[in-house]
């Protein structure tokens, strides 16, 4: 137990930087997940098509893959630079990126799923009032599709706080990359290292879904 | 507590069984003579050291080394299996009787000395830098303040660079990548500046392609790579430090650093001076 109280800064230090992936991929992809969804219900066909491909490739490919192609092909490769002099804040923005595009994959699913929820006569009377079909989204459907998918939205982010870990594939010094390199420092103790961490997690995660499940039961839309 | 307990109980369960398998069989000598068999732990993915080859053999300096004690110890090519050894599980790999020896960057420590016994070294090296072949704006470590520099996790050097350099440029300047192996694209895209860790290791890198890196040449640690056998074999290490003298002498141990390492080769000039003990 030792070494993770002597390490202790090294490890808040590490899920501060978990939080801020998670917080910033959060926010990123809960926008772009929605852009996502009103696409894959548009009456536009070009749209329907471009989120259901988009959706389709995201989602069935390892977010391994996804954060590697970051690093390694936007970064790298093609050079695209958020720092001219931060490692740190280059490899930060390049998998908040992948975690970013991976997660909204998942927010448009359950959106979506949210949108089936709200009767098709809220559509139609919406219609016939004259909305256009963006103020339909906006002002009808998507509140009331929204309010219904809290629970599983929660259980997206939850996923996502764990996912951020795959950024240490490419050496951002979130929670995974510290403890790997704890292990080497502190070989004996292993399994505290392990179980501070793993509680860590825990901490993180648990509030999380206590919080999304009650929020889920006040602004559930009475029916 | 009661899991504590329960750990301790395992652990020591553990360390009785291998207790039995080590009583059993005598010096890696005799088991050398009598069966004409060895199984030696390698690495399997250091180019240079120990890396599997596509048609399934092995090559590297580690298994030269290996294939050259064994036979110098009565066990023909065709006697030897190789197992791959991981760096954290050599110990264990030894005190458990898993291998009779292990041979794969293994460096003498005395932490280790501890838990099992080393022959050789065989080699000398220490923490150095691969540059991009055209830089030379680094000249030493001291140089490297403001550079970009890529490491691999769970390697102590890119933590002998932190410690020194401190907190601020270990998060501007330090990039720690899943095995150095990822660290050449960075290097050559001009993503960072330097790749720093043992010598062996980057030269073995580098070498699969020449002319685009190439090494500063000025270590700033020392590692010694040796034989690592069961703690107490005695016979079985000076048997094994009479051969690797004996490689050194006959000019194996040069023939092979140069085929493995190529033009990194000259930064391993004279074979060290075995430590008998």
């Amino acid at each position: 137990m030792e070494a993770v109280v002597e390490e202790l800064p090294v490890i808040l230090q590490a899920f501060w930087l978990t939080v801020k992936l998670a917080v910033i991929s959060g926010l990123i992809s809960l926008v772009w997940g929605v852009v996502l969804a009103a696409m894959r219900v548009s009456p536009l066909p070009v749209l329907r098509g471009a989120g259901t491909v988009y959706v389709n490739i995201l989602r069935n490919t390892p977010l391994t893959l996804i954060i590697v192609f970051c690093g390694l092909g936007l970064g790298t490769v093609m050079n695209v630079q958020f720092s001219s002099d931060d490692l740190s804040v280059n490899n930060f923005w390049l998998s908040t990126i992948g975690l970013s595009a991976y997660t909204a994959a998942f927010v448009c699913e359950v959106v979506r799923s949210g949108v089936n929820t709200v009767p098709l006569g809220q559509a139609e009377a919406a219609r016939s009032i004259g909305l256009t079909f963006l103020q339909t989204l906006r002002l009808v459907i998507l509140p009331q599709a929204v309010r219904a998918v809290i629970a599983p939205l929660g259980t997206v982010l939850n996923a996502l706080i764990k996912n951020t870990t795959v950024a240490a594939a490419i050496g951002v010094a979130e929670a995974a990359l510290r403890m790997k390199n704890m292990f080497d420092a502190h070989g004996d103790a292993i399994i505290p290292i392990f179980l501070g961490f793993a509680a860590g997690f825990v901490i993180l995660t648990l509030p999380i879904g206590l919080l999304f499940g009650r929020l889920a039961q006040r602004m559930a839309v009475a029916r | 507590m009661r899991f504590g307990a329960c750990l301790l109980a395992l652990a020591a369960m553990a360390t009785g069984l291998t207790a039995c398998g080590n009583s059993a069989a005598g010096s890696i000598v005799d088991k050398a003579k009598n069966d004409k068999k060895l199984v030696i732990g390698i690495k399997i993915d250091q180019p240079g050291w120990g890396l599997k080859k596509p048609d399934g053999g092995y090559a590297g300096m580690d298994v030269d080394v290996a294939k050259y004690v064994a036979k110098e110890l009565g066990v023909p090519e065709s006697g030897i299996t190789f197992k791959e050894a991981q760096s954290a599980n050599r110990e264990p790999f030894i005190q458990q009787g898993q291998v009779d020896m292990v041979v794969a960057t293994y460096s003498i420590t005395d932490e280790r000395k501890k838990k099992i016994s080393f022959a050789g070294p065989y080699l000398v090296t220490g923490q150095d830098i691969l540059v991009r072949a055209d830089d030379t704006t680094i000249t030493d470590v001291e140089s490297l303040k403001d550079k970009k520099v890529c490491g691999a996790q769970g390697s102590s050097s890119p933590k002998r660079l932190a410690d020194k350099f401190g907190t601020e440029w270990e998060s501007k300047n330090l990039t720690q990548q899943q095995g150095y192996g990822a660290c050449l694209p960075l290097l050559e895209n001009k993503q960072v500046d330097a790749i720093s860790t043992d010598a062996t290791i980057l030269a073995g890198f580098a070498a699969q392609f020449p002319g685009k890196f190439k090494l500063v040449g000025k270590p700033f640690s020392t590692e010694k790579y040796g034989v690592g056998i069961k703690m107490d074999d005695k016979s079985g290490r000076d048997a094994i430090n009479t051969a690797i003298e004996k490689m050194f002498k006959d000019g194996t141990w040069r023939k092979s650093i140069d085929a493995n390492l190529g033009e990194f080769g000259k930064f391993f000039s004279s074979p060290p001076s075995v430590e008998r003990y």
